[in-house]
């Protein structure tokens, strides 16, 4: 027999993994000589802790410090002239620190690199603004969806969050339906905070049935007036049937084939 | 002439041609619906096909208006954003009485499928709505009975919106 688990929320969350599930790794692979990618870690030099190519992509590991150092490098020396995006991964919960990561394009030799950095949590970074255009958006998206600040950048503001926003939704620790904060940001804003008891709190549950709401939900077997408060109790009344229902078909004469 | 006993002293003297300037005024106002060209997300592509030649709402006196202070019809088409709620809300404070609300959609009726931080679950939070708009997005023929009933519900209303207690979110 298959191992009974609690169903308590399935909707919620999923109760159900294979046990025989792998997640699949993409393989890594050693820089092969005499490739662009070599030419590439060549120019790097020491700036590279660590490398290898992950589906056609060189991936680099830097040191945070010297990232404006790397970008230069190459796109002066490389030829790696956009950066396509620029972002970081919360793993807070299992190392305490931010993996940032660079995607880099080289057009002329059609080949992308990865650089790909580690930085605690509070610590800055350098913006490589003055280098790539492209990443003032991704800088202050990141800036934005995990709080890291970026020194140097011309205009760190939060990108898609409004400006007094509080929190980091990127954030692992940040609930997938907001915080409080979050919650009741529109009515405080809207009408102020006085106006929460009015307004009400969120129902986050659309299929939601209120017995006791009058207003949107009619009772069946009831007759309970529009919008009248029902609390405490309705009065019981019987159901009425139309009277064309209530043929007696056990006494009647008729069979069931002529009844249809 | 009218069988019943008619007092003529009641209610300013004026019982009958109340009733009739109720009937006037709402068939004015029912038969020119202008909602606002507002749209916030893909259902605001269903609505601006409604507007278009094939659905023609037109023929209904419904013409889209680019100015809240013109519109009388706000057709909340699509998800609202926190972020967007205020702005929302500040032109339906802009659109002059009288005025009411379709909300199109899921997303505008309860958030939708973004149950998420960032959405406004109903915008019925955040403004009085008159019509709730099913679908996902609801098809041109849905708006276009969803402002039929809009039409009716007016024409049901007494003309005069000082007597309408549905805006309860109206601040005084």
């Amino acid at each position: 027999m298959r191992k009974y688990v609690p169903k308590d929320n399935v909707q919620g969350k999923s109760y159900y993994t294979d046990r025989y599930w792998v997640a699949p790794r993409v393989p890594r692979m050693e820089v092969e000589a005499d490739s662009h990618f070599a030419d590439v870690l060549k120019a790097l030099g020491k700036l590279s802790k660590e490398s290898y190519v992950e589906i056609g992509q060189l991936v680099v590991h830097i040191d945070a410090t010297t990232n404006v150092e790397v970008m230069t490098v190459l796109k002066e020396t490389c030829g790696y002239t956009q950066c396509s995006e620029q972002s970081a991964v919360d793993y807070l919960a299992k190392d305490g620190e931010f993996e940032l990561f660079y995607q880099l394009l080289n057009i002329t030799e059609a080949k992308r690199v990865r650089v790909v950095c580690r930085i605690k949590k509070g610590e800055a970074i350098e913006s490589i603004t003055s280098l790539y255009h492209s990443a003032n958006f991704a800088e202050r998206e990141m800036f934005d969806m995990f709080g890291i600040k970026v020194n140097n950048h011309p205009f760190l503001k939060r990108i898609l969050m409004p400006d007094d926003w509080e929190g980091h939704p990127l954030l692992k620790t940040y609930p997938m339906i907001g915080d409080e904060f979050a919650s009741w940001y529109e009515v405080d804003k809207i009408f102020g905070k006085e106006y929460r008891d009015v307004i009400g709190p969120e129902n986050r549950d659309p299929a939601r049935i209120d017995r006791y709401d009058t207003k949107r939900f009619s009772r069946v077997g009831y007759e309970v007036p529009f919008d009248a408060d029902i609390s405490d109790g309705e009065k019981e009344q019987a159901i009425e049937y139309s009277e064309t229902l209530l043929v007696d078909y056990t006494t009647s004469s008729k069979t069931l084939d002529e009844r249809r | 002439m009218a069988q019943h006993q008619v007092n003529y002293a009641s209610a300013a003297g004026l019982p009958i041609a109340l009733t009739s300037v109720d009937k006037l005024v709402n068939w004015g106002r029912s038969n020119s619906l202008w909602p606002l060209t507002y749209g916030l997300a893909c259902c605001a592509i269903e609505m601006m096909a409604s507007g278009g030649a094939r659905y023609d709402f037109d023929r209904m006196g419904t013409i889209f208006r680019a100015s809240p202070r013109q519109a009388d019809v706000m057709i909340l088409a699509g998800t609202l954003s926190k972020k967007h709620a205020e702005f929302a809300r500040r032109l339906y404070d802009q659109m002059t009485e009288p005025k009411w609300v379709i909300s199109m959609g899921s997303c505008a009726n309860t958030g939708g499928m973004f149950n998420t931080y960032a959405t406004v679950q109903g915008v019925d939070r955040i403004i009085p709505v008159d019509i709730y708009l099913p679908g996902c997005a609801p098809r041109p023929e849905t708006l276009q009975y969803a402002l039929m009933m809009l039409q009716k519900k007016i024409r049901r209303e007494s003309a005069n919106m000082n007597n309408n207690t549905k805006q309860n979110l109206r601040l005084v």
